[in-house]
């Protein structure tokens, strides 16, 4: 199909979705008519039912826990999915990169970044471990403390070299902390079973509120994902970054 | 506070339009940057720091950064691949 | 009054990033390009469910130093699009990885000459 017929299919389908979108919203009952009766319901009784004060992260690893475990493991297949198409390499491709690349250009960064970086990993891994560990009091959780943790190990690579990035964090680590942490939520989940309740079900002691502990297996999902989001993170990385920089005569 | 809102609104809106009718590969990664900068500031104004903060990190860091190593990958392929069809020619 | 505004407004700002971000598929010469209109489509539909799940004049559903009402921010909404955007940025990453495995077999990253699934 040309590209001017497709211009004006897209443009004629456009219009009929604006047209028809307009419409609807003329015919919604608006903003505060609108009675969300589940998260009300969940707003109300969040703290005293599950003793934990931040209700997005209850919602998430708690009331609607199965959905995560869904969203976690698309993120996993994701990142599988990245590495073996960037690994898959024909031996043409692979022959034509060893052949003719000459060792990468791996600029070093300036002394300012190098020292400013330097200083800032430790304090960026403390924060990432603060948040994920606070999930279920402050807005935090797996998720957010696990992209601040890899971009933690990133800061790695932009300060020094793409060696010592190798160097520091090793992959094979990073692989098992992966699976582990996906096992462990499913794991965490099993637990229930043992109390012949459903899966996911929150069956340890819910502990004091305002405390680390509290929330039952909610600090624990929260690990877990941590865990399994930072590696995800790291993984694909390395993935990107050695088919980047692919140095000859290295290992 | 409705202004601030409007306004944040607008800053996605002009964004969001700037990555998709910018042609050159160059800029790409920053203006995908900011484009998640703004989504993450949108999060906070209404209410939603959770997702600011997923967003802040994944948006504003990581997503540009796979863009550029892309970007760079498919750059030292083309020379590669034009490097062999010189070597090809002469032969 | 002020509720009605900001929910209409959101709605054009989500059809319009929807529509802006299609016609950057349809018409991308460069497939990263393309991956990245795919990200403004994403966008609209995090703006769309903010705006939804936004309440004029209340807080975050955060409850440290407030006491447990029922008069806060929907958290049901925030918690989907909490794992949405975390899992669509490593969507994208998949989608990259293809396209670098596209230009590597066809030498060049334009989809409208890429033609792989000739008979």
């Amino acid at each position: 199909m040309s590209r001017i017929w497709r211009a004006t299919v897209f443009v004629t389908g456009a219009a009929g979705i604006a047209v028809l979108f307009g419409l609807v919203c003329g015919t919604l009952p608006g903003p505060l008519a609108v009675r969300n009766r589940y998260a009300e319901a969940i707003n109300s009784r969040v703290y005293a039912q599950r003793n934990v004060t931040d209700a997005v992260s209850a919602v998430n690893f708690d009331y609607r826990g199965f959905d995560t475990v869904g969203e976690e493991f698309i993120l996993f297949v994701s990142v599988l999915g990245s590495i073996s198409l960037l690994r898959m390499t024909s031996e043409k491709t692979d022959g034509l990169l060893r052949d003719a690349a000459e060792p990468s250009r791996d600029v070093p960064a300036s002394d300012a970044i190098r020292l400013w970086i330097l200083i800032m990993i430790a304090p960026k891994v403390l924060f990432g471990i603060y948040i994920v560990t606070h999930g279920q009091l402050t807005p935090g959780g797996g998720f957010q403390g696990g992209v601040i943790l890899a971009t933690a190990a990133l800061m790695l690579y932009l300060g020094e070299s793409f060696a010592v990035f190798r160097k520091v964090v090793s992959r094979p680590a990073v692989e098992i902390a992966e699976a582990v942490g996906a096992g462990g939520f499913l794991l965490l989940g099993m637990i229930a079973w043992f109390w012949g309740k459903p899966f996911l079900t929150n069956v340890l002691p819910l502990g004091k509120t305002h405390e680390l502990t509290s929330g039952g297996t909610m600090p624990l999902i929260s690990l877990a994902t941590g865990l399994e989001v930072t590696a995800g993170f790291v993984l694909l990385l390395f993935a990107f970054l050695e088919e980047t920089l692919t140095v000859r005569g290295e290992e | 506070m409705i202004f601030l809102q409007l306004g944040i609104l607008l800053c996605v809106l002009v964004a969001g339009t700037t990555v998709v009718f910018t042609r050159g590969l160059a800029s790409q990664p920053i203006l995908v940057s900011v484009f998640g900068l703004m989504l993450a500031l949108m999060f906070m104004v209404f209410q939603a720091p959770d997702v600011a903060l997923s967003q802040i990190v994944v948006g504003a860091v990581g997503l540009p950064l796979m863009v550029l190593l892309a970007l760079a990958k498919l750059r030292r392929d083309a020379q590669l691949l034009h490097r062999r069809e010189n070597e090809e020619e002469t032969k | 009054m002020q509720g009605q505004i900001i929910f209409y407004a959101g709605f054009a700002v989500a059809v319009w990033l929807f529509l802006i971000g299609l016609y950057g598929i349809v018409s991308s010469r460069h497939l990263v390009h393309l991956c990245l209109s795919l990200t403004v489509v994403q966008a609209s539909t995090y703006v769309l469910l903010a705006v939804v799940g936004y309440r004029p004049g209340l807080p975050a559903p955060i409850f440290v130093t407030m006491p447990a009402t029922s008069s806060a921010v929907d958290p049901v909404i925030q918690a989907l699009m909490l794992t949405d955007v975390v899992v669509e940025a490593t969507v994208i990453a998949l989608l990259l990885s293809i396209t670098v495995r596209v230009h590597r077999r066809t030498a060049s990253a334009d989809p409208n000459e890429v033609d792989l699934m000739r008979g």
